[in-house]
């Protein structure tokens, strides 16, 4: 009888922090202006994504995001896989890889706008960067992580150098690529989301909660939030999707 | 007749078939001089050893006293410092031949279906897909196996996986067999279903098998031949035949000699990790 109800448990802590919200703001414990009701909020979504501005910026943001993933992962890809290849070549590259993915992307922002202008170029730039060097960093890991005994036992059945690599070591890398994949859009995500905030941006689900903040509009700016975090989760979601389809052998 | 056996046949008068049938089977395997070191640490130094064709040999001796070197080293996994590996005479390269692993986890690849893994030796030689098959499929009549091979390893049990992996050692029908503990990882249980397999695949395809066994009744129990090493450099301890007829089952763990070629074998042992 209680199994039945399982499902839907992750509901029950929606329907929780709802029902506080209501609370909040019909006892008026914060102030109305700064927190509307969730009626306001939704209402505010649901005109805003559909046909209004926010669907566009939500778009836009997309559209920012997956680029900058792409652009990352089609150079990181291939460049971990080339670096975890050869260890010794990732050992020499390890402090400088590590350095840069220590570095906070967004104090990079004036470096790109000095190189690229304030145009679209600079935010899904420096998005790119940030997502690179993760992405760089867990595929190159995977491979050289590849479980020593497959790669013999490849090698004992008298597989080639090349085929090793394209037939054990990629695929083996393959769960530590996804890994790097979700981090990555994730950074990408918060990076594009601030630089259309600061970055002379028009669009975007950051310009988007930054405008409705400086009008004080605030169903507004906790649509687009809410909007925001809903694209968040579901990139992370549909990277989870693609795993589980594709490495339907990682953790096994 | 070769010149040897008219001549041990003139000379000591002996049987026809004996000095002929020690003609036939001369050595499958011949190690010469080989020296391996690791670091400071000697493993071999110098050392012979003479593996006959179609036989399984068990390999016996102290941990660490180097046993999957000894058959890294001659599966080219791992290469001698000095000696001469030859397989009838001739190199590595130029002979099939199998080996599993202990850990069939981490041996198999996951991302293949069984049937697949299995298949993979032979995409490595090139065979297309219809002739790929049809050997899996004559591999899996001749040894009788039951188990759906559509899945994947990991929705297998250990000794299945094991099975799988022993599969794709046979399937490019190899001159000889190398296994390094392959049954230490499985269940009690399993390891005695898995021996009969092993016996059953050995007496149904007569592949030279060196098998590294770290359990004296399993080494003994499968073997023509046990190999018993001693510790630091590996030498040696002790050859032992062991030509109980095969099928073996149950029975002869009871026997005469079994019981006898295993006390023999296990004072040794313990005359070398004594000497340790
Ligand atoms: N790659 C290696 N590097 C250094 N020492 C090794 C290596 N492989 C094995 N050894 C050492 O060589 C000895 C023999 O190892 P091994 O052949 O694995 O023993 P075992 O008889 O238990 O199979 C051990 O002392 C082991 O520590
Ligand atoms: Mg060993």
């Amino acid at each position: 009888m209680k199994r039945a109800l399982d499902p839907f448990l992750p509901v029950l802590g929606v329907l929780g922090l709802i029902a506080l919200w209501y609370i909040a703001v019909w006892k008026q414990i914060v102030d109305p202006v700064l927190l509307p009701s969730p009626t306001d909020t939704f209402h505010a979504m649901y005109k805003g994504m559909a046909g209004g501005r926010l669907g566009f910026d939500f778009l836009m943001t997309v559209e920012r995001t997956i680029l900058s993933t792409v652009i990352a992962a089609a150079i990181a890809i291939p460049l971990g896989i080339f670096l975890g290849a050869s260890e010794r070549l990732y050992r020499s590259l390890e402090f400088v890889i590590d350095f840069f993915r220590s570095t906070p992307a967004s104090a990079m922002f004036p470096l790109f706008l000095v190189l690229f202008g304030v145009g679209n170029t600079t935010k899904i730039s420096v998005a790119a960067f940030g997502a690179a060097l993760v992405i760089l960093f867990n595929v190159s890991y995977g491979v050289m992580n590849a479980r020593k005994t497959r790669l013999l036992a490849a090698k004992v059945m008298g597989a080639s150098r090349l085929r090793v690599l394209t037939d054990v070591m990629l695929l083996e890398s393959l769960p530590q690529t996804f890994v790097g994949l979700r981090n990555g859009v994730s950074l990408a995500l918060v990076i594009v989301v601030v630089a259309e905030m600061f970055i002379g941006s028009t669009d975007g689900l950051g310009q988007r909660v930054f405008e409705a903040q400086q009008l004080f509009n605030m169903p507004d700016m906790y649509a687009a939030i809410f909007a925001a975090g809903a694209l968040g989760y579901g990139l992370n979601l549909m990277f989870q999707l693609i795993e589980r389809t594709f490495v339907h052998w990682s953790g096994k | 007749m070769t010149d040897g056996a008219l001549l041990s046949q003139v000379a000591g008068g002996v049987p026809i078939g004996a000095p002929l049938a020690a003609a036939t089977a001369a050595p499958h395997v011949t190690v010469r001089g080989l020296t391996k070191r690791f670091g400071k640490a000697s493993i071999y130094e110098r050392f012979d050893l003479d593996i006959p064709r179609g036989k399984l040999v068990s390999v016996f001796g102290p941990n660490g006293c180097g046993k999957s070197t000894l058959i890294n080293i001659i599966a080219g996994l791992i290469p001698p410092d000095a000696g001469e590996i030859l397989f009838d005479g001739k190199p590595l390269r130029a002979i099939k031949f199998g080996y599993v692993f202990q850990n069939y986890r981490e041996a198999l690849f996951p991302w293949l279906r069984s049937v697949d893994n299995i298949e993979y030796p032979l995409k490595l030689l090139k065979l297309p897909k219809a002739e790929r098959r049809a050997r899996v499929e004559r591999l899996v009549a001749h040894l009788g196996v039951k188990i759906d091979l559509n899945r994947y390893p990991y929705e297998m049990s250990g000794g299945q996986q094991q099975l799988i992996s022993i599969m794709r050692a046979l399937v490019v029908e190899p001159e000889i067999l190398f296994l390094d503990e392959p049954f230490s990882a499985l269940d009690y249980e399993m390891t005695l279903f898995m021996r009969e397999q092993l016996q059953r695949i050995f007496i149904e395809t007569g592949t030279t098998t060196v098998l590294v066994s770290h359990d004296l009744e399993e080494a003994v129990y499968l073997a023509d031949l046990v190999l018993l090493l001693s510790r630091g450099p590996a030498q040696i301890a002790d050859y032992v035949d062991f030509d109980t007829p095969r099928p073996r089952n149950d029975a002869t763990l009871s026997e005469k000699g079994f019981v006898a070629t295993k006390a023999h074998c296990l004072a040794v042992f313990q005359r070398e990790v004594r000497k340790g």
